[in-house]
């Protein structure tokens, strides 16, 4: 049984080491071989890039050799996919190599777009690449004083980025002694504060609290750069002196081209994680369509799924279960309190207020993540 | 001319949620084009009207079956 996986981040990276671990003895006699093949030979931590942008991690610790996360068993392949030629069973690589498959699993991540939004790239910082972030670092340590608008587009990565940002905004303006000479402003596409309602009820009243003021349904349609305003689609303007944009995000272009999805969003069964109308392609992390978050631990949870589904094919012919929609995000809530939410596709959350221990846990997963990525945790 | 008529099945979507799913069916569609959110959470039959109605949409029809929403909204601009 040939399984490529396409792509090397968070979710095809716990879904290899998961599966070698689960087919190590088909692995020893043949029966099974795994092929993943990626973009580049670095792993990125990619929440991380939060704490890049306001000083409390360097660049350097997001990053690890791919090859050193992954089992021996696992045949790794810096060559991307180029064209998904689903009819044969088979995809071609950017040297021209062709590979037979029959599971096939796609995971290729999402891409940040300020090209979208006219004179936001220009105009905004953000801290959606290690750029960028170092960029964001930089504005903010030069900062004076005056009004900082955050602004969110529509899909992004990571709903609890926004919330986050502004929080640690808060944090990082106070421990400069600052806080009085900055206004923060934050906008949000819908109708409260936050996507789930009951982070929405905590962190409104957070905050009035913290005096942060807040617009929602606000999307953002321009940015005059000239005059420093944010115009949005519902007709409002904000005044900045300081944009910070949570961008919106696409699938890859490579999804694109080969039509498996718009905007890079492969249709995918909620459940059982196939391709729509493909029994053996699997679709992982940022890559689906599917309506829940595209975030760390949905990549995580979905892979455990797939790792035990595809084993069990390996081995009986049949999947064993169903993803549930199961997602869980931690939400910092400054410097150093934070909380989470626990989802799936039935139950809500519940989030408790945010506590110093969960900070910390937070920071420590910060560096257990490669035990994570790893298959270990 | 008539536009597309495309669905999108925001069933058991907490996060980003129905309108948020909208939002962003709408960036990718044609003046013109219709959508129809699916939606298992009722509040949808409020909060989705009334970013339509504040941005300039239409809503065409809003019904409700077996605890699933159905909300048509018209692409106007």
């Amino acid at each position: 049984m040939k399984i490529v996986i396409v792509g090397g981040g968070m979710g095809g990276t716990i879904l290899g080491n998961n599966l070698a671990r689960r087919l190590h003895r088909e692995l020893k006699t043949g029966k099974a071989r795994i092929t993943m093949l990626s973009a580049s030979d670095k792993h990125m931590y990619q929440p991380g890039l939060l704490y890049v942008a306001v000083g409390s991690m360097m660049p350097d610790e997001l990053y690890r050799d791919q090859a050193s996360l992954l089992e021996p068993g696992i045949g790794f392949h810096v060559d991307p996919v180029e064209t998904f030629m689903l009819d044969k069973r088979q995809v071609k690589t950017k040297s021209g190599a062709v590979h037979d498959y029959d599971i096939l699993v796609i995971a290729t991540g999402s891409r940040a777009i300020m090209q979208g939004i006219p004179g936001l790239a220009e105009n905004a910082e953000t801290f959606y690449t290690e750029e960028t972030a170092v960029k964001m670092l930089k504005r903010l340590r030069e900062f004076q004083g005056g009004r900082v608008v955050i602004t969110v587009g529509v899909p992004h990565k990571c709903p609890m980025a926004p919330l986050e940002i502004t929080f640690m905004l808060h944090d990082f303006f106070k421990e400069r002694g600052m806080r009085d000479k900055v206004q923060l402003h934050y906008t949000y596409p819908i109708g409260r504060v936050h996507s789930l309602e009951n982070v929405a009820k905590w962190a409104a009243p957070e905050f009035d609290r913290l005096g942060i003021t807040y617009e929602t349904l606000f999307n953002m349609k321009e940015v005059d750069g000239k005059n420093k305003v944010l115009k949005s689609e519902e007709g409002s303007s904000t005044k900045f002196d300081l944009l910070v944009a949570i961008p919106a995000h696409k699938g890859m272009e490579v999804v694109e081209k080969n039509g498996l999805g718009q905007n890079g969003w492969i249709p995918t069964n909620r459940t059982r994680l196939n391709m729509e109308g493909q029994e053996n392609v699997f679709v992982l992390g940022d890559t689906t369509n599917l309506p829940i978050s595209k975030a760390g631990s949905t990549a995580h949870f979905e892979a455990e799924t797939l790792g035990e589904n595809i084993a069990a094919m390996v081995k009986v012919g049949s999947a064993v279960r169903d993803y549930d929609g199961k997602v869980f995000c931690f939400i910092e809530a400054g410097k150093d309190r934070a909380t989470y939410a626990m989802f799936n596709y039935t139950t809500p959350p519940d989030p408790k207020e945010p506590t110093r221990a969960v900070h910390w846990f937070k920071v420590a997963y910060n560096k257990l993540y490669w035990a994570s990525a790893r298959g270990l945790l | 001319m008539m536009g597309e008529k495309r669905k999108i099945d925001a069933r058991g979507s907490f996060c980003p949620g129905p309108l948020m799913e909208l939002i962003a069916g709408m960036k990718a569609a044609n003046v013109g084009d219709e959508l129809e959110v699916l939606s298992t959470d009722k509040g949808s039959a409020a909060d989705i009207p009334e970013w339509v109605k504040k941005v300039g949409h239409e809503i065409l029809a809003t019904t409700e079956e077996n605890g699933v929403w159905h909300i048509t909204v018209r692409k106007a601009k």
